[in-house]
């Protein structure tokens, strides 16, 4: 069942892969428009790094996650998911899942390459990467909540973001945080354990509630 | 609701057929007033129920990225009712779209679509079966193939709940009607433009 539900969402991303492009362009773009403006200070550009990559990762990720229940609640898939005999949560963690493998994967894997036009050294490069490689998946759980929250809802786009951002911010403070020490030479294993303790948090909780949203979106 | 029976719910536009399917599988909870399967409120028994329902809608979930082939085994599969590739095949077959199982679903019309979500109904271990409304942009041969399911399901113990205006012909079980009354001004106001 879990594994219908990836594959098929796996499926229809792929057959819409105007989608997902767009939000890794948007990533790169936001990225990159930062040095362009700012110029070449090498040492400006390195200090503001961390943040301006995870603060483009949390906005590309909510350019996604709109989408994450809004074909299945139109097309009534999400009313068979509801009524299929295994747990509404499976049915959730495999759809954030998914979501996670065709947006934010992409993102994870093109980061380090934005961060080496901020003059990030190789060591800081990895630190990016695995801060995005432990935080996105906690993007999509919490944003999944929202996603459920706003379904069906006219202009839902923005409220998801102004519902769902401000509870992204402990995990731009310790994603960018880890990005951040590493370019100070200190370690950043402090940082990185904190993401991974906010992610089995998420992964227990934000399932659980996005199925009870789901349940009130849909009556 | 005993072994063998169809329940026909008829009643005129927006006296709660829907609503009255929706809470039948719970979807929605009721006001007032409690489902009970077996003996056991619904709401208690979570997926059990779930197992032994299937439920067509208004919305009848074809994804219009995917063909009739993908679309139906992958609704099974979410079902808990995995088909192989060729009961797939065959289940398309009787619903008149051999030949067409591997086009979008985009591209089908209204009533090929509709076709499609009927194909799930073939090899459907459910007990109960919830349909709202489903002989909607039907033509006569598909409404005759959707009264000889329903027979086929009724004659073997299975129960159905249909939602729609049109007579149905039915060859076996029993047949009971369920007529709706229209919405009275007395619960909920209706609305009006001001005079």
């Amino acid at each position: 069942m879990f594994r219908w539900i990836v594959v098929r969402d796996l499926m229809l991303a792929w057959r819409r892969r105007a989608d997902v492009l767009s939000t890794l362009f948007f990533f790169v773009i936001v990225t990159s428009l930062f040095p362009l403006g700012i110029g070449p200070e090498t040492q400006l550009l390195r200090s503001i790094a961390p943040g301006v990559v995870w603060v483009a990762a949390l906005l590309a990720s909510m350019l996604s996650l709109g989408r994450v229940f809004q074909s299945d609640e139109q097309d009534g898939t999400l009313e068979q998911m509801l009524l299929t005999p295994q747990p509404l949560y499976l049915v959730v963690v495999g759809k954030v899942f998914a979501q996670w493998l065709v947006s934010e994967v992409p993102l994870v894997l093109i980061a380090p390459l934005l961060g080496v036009q901020f003059g990030l050294a190789s060591d800081t490069l990895l630190i990016l990467f695995v801060s995005l490689l432990i935080g996105t998946p906690i993007l999509s759980l919490i944003g999944s909540i929202g996603a459920a929250l706003t379904l069906g809802l006219r202009g839902g786009g923005v409220l998801i973001a102004l519902l769902i951002l401000p509870l992204y911010i402990p995990i731009l403070i310790f994603g960018a945080g880890a990005v951040d020490a590493s370019i100070n030479g200190v370690s950043s294993h402090a940082n990185l354990y904190l993401l991974g303790a906010l992610l089995v948090v998420s992964l227990v909780f934000a399932p659980w509630a996005t199925s009870a949203a789901l349940r009130i979106s849909l009556e | 609701m005993t072994p063998g029976t169809l329940l026909q719910v008829t009643g005129p536009n927006g006296c709660g057929k829907t609503s009255l399917l929706r809470i039948i599988c719970g979807l929605t909870t009721p006001e007032s007033g409690e489902i009970k399967w077996q003996g056991a409120e619904i709401r208690s028994l979570d997926e059990e129920y779930s197992r032994s329902i299937t439920y067509i809608g208004h919305r009848i979930a074809v994804k219009e990225e995917l063909n009739s082939l993908e679309n139906l085994r992958i609704s099974s599969g979410l079902a808990g009712r995995e088909l192989t590739h060729d009961q797939a095949r065959q289940a398309l077959a009787r619903v008149g779209l051999a030949g067409r199982e591997n086009l979008p679903a985009r591209f089908l019309s209204e009533g090929q679509r509709r076709r499609s979500a009927l194909a799930r109904l073939i090899n459907c271990s459910a007990t109960l079966w919830i349909l709202d409304e489903v002989l909607a942009s039907l033509d006569q041969a598909a409404v005759t193939l959707v009264e000889s399911l329903i027979s086929e399901h009724l004659s073997k113990g299975g129960m159905a709940i249909v939602a729609t205006h049109q007579e149905l012909q039915i060859s076996a079980g029993s047949f009971h009607r369920l007529e709706l009354e229209p919405p009275t001004s007395g619960g909920t106001a209706p609305l009006g433009f001001p005079s």
